[in-house]
C-alpha cells in the first residue's frame, strides 16, 4: 500500500511550505532517510526525508507551489502501483523526528525527547543567553530549534545544530562557536529594477512574512529598530565652508546629509524601499523626503533624485521647498512619493533623537547637532566635529546587517565629502 | 604625684587640685590666651548645638562643653610636631589643637571646606599637617593607634609624642589594656589621657569598672600614672607638662586620669540629665566650671578684669558666628566626591 | 630560575623589601626569636634586629592597631597574624581604621600596611583554625584583599602589597607554605588587581584563587582526557577583581564554574557571578555553578573534613553540568 508524503511542519511555527525543488521524480527508488524535497519553511529552506521506502509513484503537487501541512505532496509504494488522488492510507507526520535525523553533534543525547522539540504548552521557550544572541544574529527562530538542554533549555549546541542543519535566508551556514563575524555579508535579495521601469515588487518569502508577521506583533504597526552611528563632519565643514566662499549659493549641513543620504541609498537598494504588506517595493530612483517643522506639526516635502543633484542644487531646492512648505504652498506631488526621509533637530541643538518612520518608507534618518568634541582622531586627542545619526528602520523591510551596512556608507560619505563631489 | 611613688595600690588623691599654682613661668598673654581657647570651645559647642537642633549638622554630635580645661591644659603642654588621637567627643581637641573654627564648623555642617572635606562629620575631625589624626568613632579602638605612633616615634629616634583621648568607659575595653600594655612593654612615649566625665553615655564609672581609680589601670602595666582636677585648666597643664617631659626624655609611657564632667547629654540626642544622674548633679558640677574657675583665678591674679573677659568673649562669639556664617554658605562637596580618597589611586576597586 | 618554596619566596620578597625601605618592619606573633610559626620570617631578626621584627604578645586587636597607627604617621608595618583565624580579634583595626581612614580624613591619611598570614583550613584543624575569611574583607572598600597560589606570585604580590599605599590584606595558605616553584630573584614584582590564565582552553573557564587553584588545574587535567578543554583563571587579587580577564575568558569558553575554599553565601564567587552575568549575560551558555566549601563549620574527623571541601571530582561535576554533559 502506498505511503502518502505529506507537508511537515518543519518548524513550530511552520503553517505552510513552499516547495522549491523536487529531488526525486516519480520511478526513482526511495529509501528510508533520503532526500526527497527541498521545502521553505517560513525560517529556511529545509530537507524533506523519506519516511518509507520504495518507488516514487508520483508528485502531488509541482515545485514552486505553497502548500499547507498536512497536504499530500506526493506517494511512495511498489513500482507500478497505481494511487488515487486523494488522501492515502497512511501518512508520516514526524516534524520531530525530521530534526532528531539532522542532528549530527557528537555529544547531543542520541535521541532528545520529542516533547522537548516544542516549548511546553503555555510555557515560555528557555533557552540560553548564548544561544539566543546567536540565533538572532544568524535569524534562526528558537522556535524551530530543538532544546536539549535541562527541561528543554535550548544551549549553544542546538543553535549550532541547527544552523548547520537550516541555512539562513541568505544561504549562511552557522558553523561555530564563536559570535558572528563582525562583518557579515550583508543578505539582499536579487535587487535589479527593469530597465525603464520605475520599481520591482519582490513577493514575500516565508521567512519575511514571518518576520513582518512577528515583529509586527512585537512592537506595532511598524516594528522599528534603530541603529546609531556617529560621524566626523570636520572635513564637510571644511568643504561646505570652501563652497559657501564661491558665493555661489548656499550649502547647509543639511543638504550635505541629504545627499550623502541619497548616495548611500543608490549604493544600499535594500533600505530604498516601501512596504506593501504582501510585498516590498524596491525603487529604482532615490527621492529623499525631507521632514520640515511647520506652524502645528510637520511636513516633509521631496528632494526628487537627490543622489544626482548637485550640492548647490540640493540646497537651493531644500531652501525653496522648506520656505513654501511654511507658507503651505507645497502641491500634493511635492510631499509624497519619497522613498527614505532625512529629519534634522540639529538647529534646535539635539544631539541625537530617534525619528518615526514615515510610511510606506522603510527608513528614516534622524540627523543631531554637529559639536565640537574632544576623540581619538588618528592616535591622538582631538577637538573634532561630531555628528550623531540615527536610523529608523523598518524591520520587515531593513534587517540589522542591511541597515548598519547603509549607514557605514553613509557615515564614509561624509567623511569624506569629496567622494560626493565627485 | 607620679605612679613611680605610688606604686602600692591606694588612694591617689587628686594631689594637683590642692597643691599650690605657680603660674610663674607663664606669662599673661598665656593665661588669658587659655581662657580664650576655653572660651571659643564652648561658644563654638553651644553654636554646635544650635545648629544641630536646626537640621544644620546631621549624625551623631557629642558636646565637649564642661570639659574645656582638659584639652586646652594638655595641649598647651605639648609640641606643634606631636601626634595628636581622641575619640568622637573631639571638637574641643581640635579647636585647641589650632585647627580653625571654620574648618570644624563646616565639617559638622559636612561642606567640603570642612577639615575631612565633609566626608568626616563631627566624629572624625582630623587634619594631618596638625598632627591631629582623629576623630576616632569605636570606642578604644584609637588607643592602639596611639601606641603604634609612640612605636613610630621611637623606630625612628625622634623626641616627638603621642597622645590619645578617650573616655573612662574606653577602660573596660581589651584594646586599652593591650595597647598600654605594649607601650610600657616597649617603653614608648606615649601618653593616654583618660577624661574621666563619670558617665560613658548613661553608666556611671561604679557601674561598669571594678575599681574607681582608673590610674590604678596602670599598675597592670607598671606605667607612671596620675590623677589630676580636670577642671583647673593649669592643674591639668602641669601634669601635662610631667608626662610630656616623661615621654620625650625618657620614653616612659603614662595614663593619666584627668576627672572632670560633661555638662551636656552624651550626644545631642541625649537629655542633660537623663535617668542615670540628677539635676542637682550636674548644677553641682556646674559650680566647678573651668572656665569659672579660670576666670576666677585670673581675676585673683589681676590677669584680667571682668570686661578684658566680656571682650574675650565677645570676641569668640564674633569668630563662631564668622564660622557659622561660613559653613552654612559653604559649598557641599561635589557629587564625585562620592567615588575619590577611598584608595591611593583614587577611584574604587 | 630558583626553585624555591612558596614560604621562602614570602620571606624573600619581606627580606628585599626591609632591604630596600627602612621605613618597613614586620611584626607580629613569634615572628622573631621563633623565626616565625610558619618560618616565613626565617632569619629576619638576625638581620634586621629587634625593632624592625618585633615580637608581639598575643594581642591581635592591639598590635594590628599599632601598625595601623605606625602606618598613619608613615611606616609601612607588615603585620603577621599567625592565621587569620586569629585575626578576627583584630578586625576592628583593619574594617574600622585602615579601610577607612584615606576616606573619612577627606584624603589626608594613608594607612600603607599590609596584613598576612595563612588563612582557610590546613589538616584536621577543626573548626576555629579552619576559616576562609577573603570574602569578608573582599566586602570593604578601601581594602585590597590579595591571595597568591604560587611562589611566584606569593614573592611578587607581596612586594607589590609592601609598596602599596592601600592596606592590602594578603591571605596565604598554611597548605602552600611547602609548594615549590621557580621564582625569579632579586626586584620581582607582580601587579596587584590582575588575574592569571594558569591554563589556557576553549570549553569552560575554572575561576579559582589561592589553594583552589591546584584544585582547578587537577580537575582540567582529568577533563582534557575526556575531551574537555578547561581554561583556569587564577584570581590571584580578590579585590579588586580583575573584570577583564574573568569576561575575556568566560566570553571565549561561554561557561564557566567558580571554585572557593570558602564558604558559598556571600562568598567571592558569589560576585564574579554577578559580575558574569551583569557583564556578559548574552555569552552564557549555562548557569555559572560554584564549588564552595560546604557550608558548615569544619569538622575535626578527615573524612568529614575531606567532604567538605572543594575538590577536583566536585570541580569536574559542575563542569559537566555547564557544558549539559551530565547523564
Amino acid at each position: 500500500m502506498a505511503t502518502t508524503v505529506v507537508m511537515e511542519a518543519l518548524s513550530p511555527t511552520m503553517e505552510e511550505g513552499r516547495l522549491v525543488e523536487w529531488k526525486k521524480q516519480p520511478g526513482d527508488a526511495v529509501a528510508v532517510g533520503d532526500i526527497l524535497a527541498e521545502v521553505e519553511t517560513d525560517k529556511a529552506v529545509m530537507e524533506l526525508v523519506a519516511r518509507a521506502a520504495g518507488t516514487l509513484l508520483k508528485h502531488a503537487v509541482a515545485a514552486g507551489t505553497t502548500v499547507p501541512v498536512g497536504q499530500a505532496l506526493a506517494y511512495v509504494g511498489a513500482a507500478g502501483e497505481v494511487v488515487e488522488g486523494g488522501p492515502a492510507a497512511q501518512t508520516t507526520p514526524a516534524a520531530q523526528g525530521a530534526q532528531a535525523a539532522a542532528n549530527g553533534r557528537e555529544k547531543a543525547p542520541p535521541t532528545p525527547v520529542a516533547a522537548a522539540a516544542a516549548p511546553p504548552a503555555g510555557g515560555r521557550l528557555k533557552a540560553s543567553p548564548l544561544a539566543r544572541k546567536i540565533a538572532a544574529d544568524r535569524g534562526l527562530d528558537l522556535q524551530a530549534v530543538t532544546g536539549t538542554g535541562p527541561e528543554g533549555r535550548i544551549v549553544l549546541r542546538d543553535v549550532e545544530t541547527a544552523g548547520a542543519r537550516q541555512p539562513t535566508a541568505g544561504g549562511r551556514q552557522a558553523t561555530t562557536t564563536a559570535p558572528a563575524p563582525s562583518r557579515p555579508q550583508v543578505v539582499t535579495p536579487a535587487l535589479t529594477v527593469a530597465p525603464g521601469a520605475a520599481f520591482t515588487d519582490v513577493p514575500l518569502t516565508q521567512i519575511r512574512k514571518t518576520i513582518s508577521k512577528r515583529l509586527a506583533q512585537s512592537i506595532g504597526p511598524i516594528p522599528t529598530f534603530y541603529l546609531t552611528a556617529e560621524a566626523d563632519m570636520t572635513r564637510a565643514a571644511e568643504a561646505r565652508e570652501g563652497l559657501n566662499a564661491l558665493g555661489e549659493g548656499k550649502v547647509s549641513f543639511n543638504d550635505i546629509v541629504i545627499k550623502a543620504t541619497a548616495l548611500a541609498l543608490r549604493q544600499h537598494p535594500a533600505c530604498n524601499a516601501w512596504w506593501q504588506e504582501d510585498r516590498i517595493r524596491y525603487w529604482a530612483d532615490v527621492h529623499v523626503a525631507m521632514a520640515v517643522a511647520v506652524e502645528d506639526g510637520l511636513i516633509t516635502p521631496i528632494i526628487r533624485h537627490a543622489d544626482r543633484k548637485t550640492l548647490r542644487e540640493i540646497g537651493a531646492e531644500a531652501k525653496d521647498l522648506a520656505l513654501r512648505a511654511r507658507e503651505r504652498k507645497l502641491m500634493p506631488e511635492e510631499y509624497t512619493g519619497g522613498t527614505f526621509s532625512v529629519s534634522n533637530l540639529g538647529m534646535f541643538d539635539i544631539d541625537e533623537f530617534t525619528a518615526i518612520i514615515n510610511p510606506p518608507e522603510a527608513g528614516i534618518l534622524a540627523v543631531g547637532r554637529i559639536a565640537d568634541q574632544a576623540v581619538a582622531h588618528e592616535g591622538q586627542l582631538a577637538i573634532r566635529k561630531r555628528l550623531r545619526l540615527t536610523m529608523s528602520c523598518d524591520h520587515r523591510v531593513i534587517d540589522g546587517a542591511t541597515g548598519a551596512q547603509f549607514l557605514r556608507t553613509l557615515v564614509r560619505m561624509l567623511e569624506n565629502p569629496l567622494g560626493m563631489v565627485w | 604625684m607620679t605612679a613611680k611613688a605610688d606604686r602600692k595600690r591606694g588612694s591617689p588623691a587628686a594631689a594637683g587640685a590642692a597643691a599650690p599654682n605657680p603660674t610663674s613661668d607663664l606669662n599673661a598673654d598665656t593665661q588669658r590666651s587659655w581662657l580664650r581657647q576655653m572660651l571659643l570651645i564652648r561658644r563654638f559647642e553651644e553654636k554646635a548645638g544650635e545648629a544641630y537642633s536646626l537640621g544644620k549638622i546631621g549624625g551623631f554630635c557629642h558636646l565637649y562643653i564642661g570639659q574645656e580645661a582638659v584639652a586646652v591644659g594638655t595641649l598647651a603642654a605639648m609640641r606643634g610636631d606631636d601626634y595628636i588621637t581622641a575619640s568622637y567627643r573631639e571638637h574641643g581637641h581640635a579647636l585647641a589643637r589650632g585647627m580653625s573654627a571654620r574648618a570644624a564648623m563646616a565639617e559638622l555642617f559636612g561642606k567640603a571646606a570642612g577639615c575631612s572635606h565633609g566626608k568626616g562629620g563631627s566624629m572624625h575631625l582630623i587634619d594631618a599637617s596638625l598632627g591631629f589624626l582623629g576623630g576616632h568613632g569605636i570606642v578604644g579602638g584609637h588607643i592602639p593607634l596611639t601606641t603604634g605612633m609612640a612605636f613610630a616615634i621611637k623606630y625612628r629616634e625622634e623626641d616627638r609624642v603621642a597622645v590619645c583621648y578617650f573616655g573612662e568607659a574606653a577602660v573596660n575595653n581589651g584594646a586599652f589594656h593591650e595597647a598600654l600594655n605594649m607601650a610600657a612593654l616597649w617603653k614608648l612615649p606615649a601618653i593616654y589621657i583618660c577624661e574621666n566625665n563619670r558617665y560613658g553615655m548613661g553608666t556611671a564609672l561604679e557601674r561598669a569598672s571594678a575599681i574607681y581609680d582608673i590610674s590604678e589601670r596602670a599598675l597592670s602595666y607598671d606605667m607612671d600614672r596620675e590623677v589630676v582636677d580636670g577642671q583647673d585648666v593649669l592643674v591639668v597643664y602641669q601634669a601635662m607638662q610631667r608626662a610630656v617631659k616623661r615621654a620625650r626624655e625618657n620614653k616612659h609611657p603614662t595614663l593619666l586620669e584627668i576627672r572632670t564632667y560633661r555638662f551636656m547629654g552624651h550626644s545631642m540626642s541625649d537629655p542633660i540629665h537623663g535617668h542615670y544622674r540628677t539635676r542637682e548633679e550636674v548644677e553641682e558640677h556646674r559650680k566647678r566650671d573651668p572656665i569659672l574657675v579660670w576666670s576666677e583665678k585670673l581675676k585673683a591674679d589681676g590677669i584680667i578684669d571682668e570686661r578684658g573677659i566680656k571682650s574675650l568673649d565677645a570676641d569668640v562669639i564674633s569668630e563662631v558666628e564668622d564660622a557659622y556664617r561660613f559653613a552654612d554658605a559653604a559649598a557641599d562637596p561635589e557629587p564625585g566626591e562620592l567615588w575619590t580618597d577611598v584608595y591611593a589611586s583614587g577611584g574604587t576597586a | 630560575m630558583a626553585v624555591i618554596t612558596y614560604r621562602d619566596a614570602l620571606n624573600q620578597a619581606i627580606r628585599e623589601e626591609m632591604r630596600l625601605d627602612p621605613s618597613v618592619f614586620l611584626m607580629g606573633e613569634e615572628v622573631g626569636v621563633y623565626q616565625g610559626a610558619y618560618k616565613v620570617s626565617r632569619g629576619l631578626l638576625d638581620e634586621f634586629g629587634p625593632m624592625r621584627v618585633v615580637d608581639t604578645p598575643i594581642t591581635e586587636l592591639g598590635f594590628a592597631g599599632v601598625g595601623v597607627g605606625a602606618a598613619m604617621v608613615g611606616l609601612r608595618p607588615i603585620v603577621e597574624f599567625m592565621t587569620w583565624n586569629f585575626a578576627l580579634l583584630a578586625i576592628d583595626q583593619v574594617v574600622n581604621t585602615a579601610a577607612k581612614m584615606r576616606y573619612m580624613s577627606g584624603g589626608q591619611i594613608s594607612v600603607p600596611a599590609v596584613f598576612r598570614g595563612p588563612g582557610g583550613s590546613a589538616l584536621q584543624l577543626a573548626a576555629q583554625h579552619s576559616q576562609a575569611f577573603e570574602s569578608w574583607y573582599a566586602h570593604i572598600p578601601g581594602l585590597k584583599v590579595v591571595m597568591p597560589a604560587t611562589p611566584a606570585d606569593a614573592k611578587g604580590l607581596l612586594k607589590s602589597a609592601i609598596r602599596d599605599e592601600d592596606p592590602v590584606v594578603f591571605i596565604e595558605g598554611e597548605m602552600l607554605y611547602n609548594t615549590k616553584g621557580e621564582v625569579p630573584e632579586g626586584e620581582y614584582l607582580t601587579p596587584i588587581g590582575v588575574a592569571d590564565v594558569k591554563r589556557a582552553g576553549t570549553d569552560v573557564t575554572l575561576i579559582c584563587h589561592s589553594k583552589t587553584v591546584s584544585v582547578a588545574l587537577k580537575a582540567a587535567e582529568q577533563l582534557a582526557a575526556d575531551g574537555i578543554d578547561a581554561e583556569v583563571v587564577d584570581l590571584r587579587t580578590i579585590r579588586p577583581l580583575d573584570h577583564e580577564t574573568v569576561l575575556a575568558s568566560v566570553s571565549k569558553t561561554h561557561r564557566a564554574v567558580v571554585v572557593e575554599e570558602g564558604w558559598s553565601f556571600a562568598g567571592v564567587g558569589a560576585q564574579v557571578v554577578d559580575v558574569i552575568q551583569r557583564e556578559i549575560f548574552d555569552e552564557l551558555d549555562s548557569p555559572v555553578l560554584r564549588v564552595t566549601g560546604a557550608d558548615v563549620p569544619m569538622p575535626y574527623n578527615k573524612h568529614l573534613e575531606k567532604a567538605s571541601k572543594a575538590d577536583p571530582p566536585k570541580v569536574i561535576a559542575a563542569v559537566k553540568r555547564v557544558m549539559y554533559l551530565e547523564s
